[in-house]
Parts: structure tokens; C-alpha cells; sequence
């Protein structure tokens, strides 16, 4: 009787794991289904060219879908060591323009010179960095390299990597 | 086998094969329901009738609706709304519809608060009740997502955003949930099909769980009297029918509930004829554009109290960030419903709100502060506004807080037996 009720027992065990371990591999294929398709990760590099740019002229590329900011700045902006980008001894702020609250994108405003988010009155300084509302951080830089004056998005060069280090 | 006879009639061969006979009598003419309810249960069977609507209407939809971000605008608000006969009235049904049955839901789950509906062996009912409210506030908003306009887009981009919340794999899973770097192609379709299979499904599923879970412990009543339903249906059965305290829900029953739907159906048409506007944003007659953000975007009317809640703390609190605590808030208020059978720990009652002194001035107080959230959700947040809606965030999150405390005081003030006149 004991022999057969651990017989049954060993059924039953084999039996769960065979089925646990097959909704593990299930899960796994559900979840790698819905990851971004290879067409999509791959989405390239942009090439930008900073030289036709005018002092405190903001143009916005659009970039893995995202848009970015490219603010030169202007004598009276304030330079921000820990973000600016400097290409040709002139100083770029460049951001991937949605907000850091919920994604939204920001609208520049010349008159105040800053950032200003309509969503939830989230507002940025020239250099994209939070001033007032619900953001918690500043728009983030995104990878970039620097070819004279292109700006190569989506590269990591080392001006970049400095970036990131002076931040952490 | 049981033996199977040469059938009397067509409904003696079916309950030979179905014992559909059986089924009558479990489901409708002896399914007991109390006497002493008024026009606020019949609120279940609206809801049936307008989910019945919304399917219906949403098959004609999906015949001409392409899940594709090129096509999916031109072939809502050209193909649907001018080419296909009727196509306006199925829209206009189906968006009414889903407005409509959020007001429904909301009145629905008010009464049950009120009347103490929510506990004393009624708890499952409350929680397959609650899941009904997450899924259909799901299907809202995956089906909000798919005529591709700007706010359609960009409630999107925010709605899939709130889960960069989730710390360590915030970032990670919001890409996951895209199947993109930003709202999609993918995530349009996954959306799409969210709204018309599983999520339908799974709402069928819970409402058969609803509707069971029902039978068992009985609807509460307006006096939340309790009474053996054995007896009373024995005494109804018997023909002592005035004596009795209960009554089947078909014919009798359903009867009420036909006049108020027929009610609520009235209203429903008024306003899919004359002011279906109200359910339809101006700004989603604009095509979907991941390059430029509307300049204030907000939710559907139903789901702005919760967004209120999000976004109603602005300042940053003992180094905590903004966003966080509004996320953090935002959590709790979905799902701290939810909990309410074990928050009111004065479980021994069924008592209605008019019976529990304090709990009926909680109960009006969270009813008002709801308000109060939802008016100032559609608000732009700024100025005195954003202070109005921190106080009615504070005001909610001190309610739930508050809500076991008062009810244990309740719970021991021995006068009245308990129910605490």
C-alpha cells in the first residue's frame, strides 16, 4: 500500500514539474513575444550638422521616435559645465526633449528662456535642468559623439562618457 | 445513463438533455431576491444591458476598423463615420456606452458602500467586483488608445509611462509594454488586441464569478434586515406571497429592473443622439503626432479622480520626489477599494451608512472629495488649483486611513446592538 501511494506520489511530482517547468518556458516565450522587434532595436544613428545654428536657436530632431532639443546657447545663458556640450567653442544643450515627469514633450519659451510643460506645469532651465513642478530630474542627454561640429546620436564617444561620469 | 423518455414537447426534450427546467429555476424563478430594495440594485442589470450594448456595437465597429497606425484614424473618421451606413451610430453608441457604464459602475458601487453590501460574506462580491472595475477601466483605456488621435496618443504615452514608476525595471518594462522606444505600431496593435479578446474575456469570466458569488450569500436589503431565505421562499412557494419577504427575480423582479433600465436606456439614447459629443474629445479629431504634445491633456471624466490623485502632490516632500509620492498615492487610490471589507472593521454589520453616524459622514466626505478630484482633475494644475487638488488628495488618502479606526469605534460602542444609533 505504502509503495503505491509513494508511486502515485512520484506520478503526481513528475507530472507538476513537468508542467511547471513548461510554464516557465511558455512565460519566457510570452514575454521575449513582446519585446521590441529586431527592425525596431536596431533604429539607427543621426548625423547633425551644429554649423548653420544661430545663437539661442532651439531646433528639435526626431530621434528612435524620440525628439531632442538642440538649444546653442546664447552669451547670456548660463553655462552648465555638468551638461553642456561643446563643439567648436560654442556650447550646445542637447536633451531628449520629454518631460521627466510622464513623457510629455515641453514647449521652449524664448521671452523666459526656459522649458515649460503643459501637461503638469513642469518647467526647465536652458540647460534642461528642473526648475519647478513635478519632474524629478533633468531631461536626460542622450548618447552622443562629437565629429567637429556634427553631433552623432546614438554613438557613445567620449565626450559623452565624460558627461555621464561628471553626473555619477 | 438516465433513462431518456420519448419527449412531451421541445422544452421536455431539452430538459431531458440540459435540464434547462433546473436551470430556470436556480437562475430566475427561484433565484430569491428581498422585497424591501429600491431602484439602486437594479444598477447590476443596467450594467449587463449597456456591456450587451457595448459588445454589440463593438463587433459592427470592428468589421471596418484597421489596427494599423497608418490606417486606424482615416478608417474610424472616414470609413466608419461617413462611408459605412450607420457607422456614426455604432461610434457614438459605443462611446456613449463606455462613458456611461463608468457613471453606472460608480453609482453601483457607491450603493454597495452605502448599504454595507461590501462585507459580512458578501466580500467576494465586492472583490470580483472591484477586478470588474480594473479590467473595464483597462478596456476603457486600450480602447480609448485605438482611433490613433493626439489624445489618444499621448494618454497612451503617459498611461504606459506611469510604469517607469516601478522601480529597477521601471525603464525596461515601459519599452516592454510599447514593444517600442516610443507608443507604436506594436503597441497599437497589442492594444487592439487587449480591447477585443482577452480583456473582453476576461470581463465575461468575472462577471459569471460576480453573478455566482451572488447567490450564495444573498443580495443585502435597504434595512440590511436578515431573514432566512428558506423560509421566506417556502412561504412564497406556499402562495403566502405578501407574507413572504422575498420575491423571484424573474417575472417578478425583473420586472422592476425592465422599468429602470428602460429608464437608463432612455437617457442612454438621448444622449448618443444629442450630445454624443460629451464622450468624444476635440482633440482626438487630430491625427496622432509623436512629435508635438497637446497643451493640456487629461483623462476621460471617470478616470479623472484617480488622475487627480497622481498629480496632486507637486512639491518634493523629506527628499522624496513629487512624482514618486503622486505615484505612490495614485497606487493606493486603486487600490485601496479593494480592501474596504477589511478596512471597515465593524464587520459584524451590514447596517446602511444612515445607521452608522460616522460612517455616514465618511461616507459623504469621500463621495464629495471625489468630486472635488474629478472637477479639479480636468483643471489646468496650476495656481490655487493645484492647492485645491493637494488638500483633496490629502483629504482621500486620510479617509482610508481614518476609515478602520471609526469603524472599530463603531464596532465597540455597545448601544443599539452594535449598529450604533
Amino acid at each position: 500500500m505504502a509503495v503505491e501511494t509513494s508511486r502515485r506520489d512520484f506520478i503526481g511530482m513528475a507530472f507538476s514539474g513537468f508542467a511547471a517547468a513548461g510554464g516557465v518556458i511558455a512565460l519566457g516565450a510570452m514575454k521575449k513575444t513582446w519585446d521590441p522587434l529586431p527592425s525596431v532595436q536596431s533604429a539607427g544613428f543621426i548625423t547633425v550638422d551644429l554649423s548653420p545654428m544661430k545663437e539661442g536657436e532651439v531646433q528639435t530632431i526626431q530621434w528612435r521616435g524620440k525628439p531632442i532639443f538642440i538649444l546653442r546657447k546664447s552669451a547670456d545663458m548660463p553655462k552648465n559645465e555638468k551638461r553642456d556640450i561643446v563643439a567648436g567653442n560654442k556650447h550646445y544643450a542637447v536633451m531628449i526633449g520629454l518631460c521627466t515627469h510622464l513623457g510629455c514633450i515641453p514647449t521652449w519659451m524664448p521671452a523666459t528662456k526656459q522649458f515649460k510643460c503643459a501637461c503638469h506645469g513642469g518647467e526647465f532651465d536652458a540647460s534642461g535642468v528642473n526648475t519647478f513642478g513635478p519632474p524629478p530630474r533633468p531631461m536626460d542627454i542622450p548618447p552622443f559623439k562629437i565629429n567637429g561640429e556634427k553631433l552623432v546620436l546614438g554613438e557613445e564617444g567620449p565626450e559623452y562618457k565624460k558627461l555621464v561620469t561628471k553626473k555619477a | 445513463m438516465a433513462e431518456i423518455r420519448k419527449a412531451t414537447g421541445f422544452i421536455d426534450w431539452l430538459d431531458q438533455r440540459l435540464a434547462v427546467n433546473k436551470f430556470i429555476k436556480v437562475m430566475m424563478t427561484e433565484y430569491w431576491i428581498p422585497k424591501n430594495i429600491n431602484f439602486l440594485w437594479a444598477m447590476g442589470v443596467v450594467l449587463m444591458v449597456l456591456f450587451m450594448i457595448l459588445i454589440v456595437s463593438g463587433i459592427f465597429l470592428l468589421m471596418y476598423y484597421k489596427p494599423d497606425i497608418k490606417l486606424a484614424f482615416d478608417s474610424v473618421n472616414y470609413t466608419i463615420m461617413q462611408e459605412v451606413e450607420y457607422g456614426w451610430l455604432w461610434r457614438h453608441i459605443h462611446g456613449v456606452s463606455a462613458s456611461v457604464i463608468f457613471l453606472v459602475i460608480y453609482i453601483h458601487m457607491f450603493t454597495g458602500i452605502y448599504y454595507g453590501s461590501y462585507k459580512k460574506g458578501r466580500e467576494i462580491i465586492w472583490l470580483t467586483g472591484m477586478a470588474l472595475f480594473g479590467m473595464f477601466s483597462a478596456e476603457a483605456f486600450s480602447g480609448y488608445m485605438l482611433p490613433w488621435g493626439q489624445m489618444s496618443y499621448w494618454a497612451a504615452q503617459v498611461i504606459t509611462n506611469l510604469f517607469g514608476g516601478i522601480p529597477f525595471i521601471g525603464e525596461a518594462l515601459v519599452v516592454w509594454i510599447r514593444g517600442d522606444f516610443l507608443v507604436a505600431d506594436a503597441t497599437l496593435t497589442r492594444f487592439f488586441m487587449l480591447h477585443v479578446l482577452l480583456l473582453p474575456l476576461v470581463i465575461l469570466l468575472l462577471i459569471a464569478v460576480h453573478f455566482y458569488s451572488l447567490r450564495v450569500p444573498h443580495v443585502n436589503n435597504q434595512e440590511s434586515e436578515e431573514f432566512d431565505f428558506d423560509v421566506e421562499s417556502k412561504k412564497y412557494l406556499e402562495g403566502k406571497k405578501v407574507e413572504s419577504k422575498v420575491v423571484p427575480f424573474w417575472p417578478v423582479f425583473l420586472s422592476k429592473d425592465f422599468f429602470v433600465v428602460g429608464v437608463a436606456l432612455t437617457l442612454f439614447f438621448y444622449l448618443v443622439c444629442f450630445h454624443f459629443d460629451f464622450a468624444m474629445d476635440p482633440i482626438n479629431f487630430e491625427p496622432a503626432n509623436n512629435m508635438k504634445t497637446p497643451p493640456h491633456i487629461y483623462p476621460e471624466w471617470y478616470f479623472l479622480w484617480s488622475y487627480e490623485v497622481l498629480r496632486g502632490f507637486f512639491f518634493d516632500i523629506g527628499g522624496i520626489a513629487a512624482m514618486d509620492i503622486g505615484l505612490a498615492a495614485f497606487g493606493f487610490a486603486n487600490v485601496i477599494f479593494m480592501l474596504l471589507p477589511f478596512l471597515d472593521r465593524n464587520t459584524e454589520h451590514t447596517a446602511p451608512a444612515h445607521k452608522r453616524p460616522l460612517f455616514f459622514v465618511w461616507f459623504w466626505l469621500l463621495l464629495i472629495d471625489m468630486i472635488v478630484l474629478t472637477v479639479y482633475g480636468k483643471l489646468p494644475p496650476t495656481g490655487n488649483n493645484a492647492w485645491v487638488g493637494f488638500g483633496a488628495t490629502i483629504t482621500f488618502l486620510v479617509l482610508f486611513i481614518l476609515l478602520p479606526i471609526i469603524t472599530k469605534m463603531e464596532a465597540n460602542c455597545k448601544c443599539n446592538n452594535g449598529g450604533c444609533k
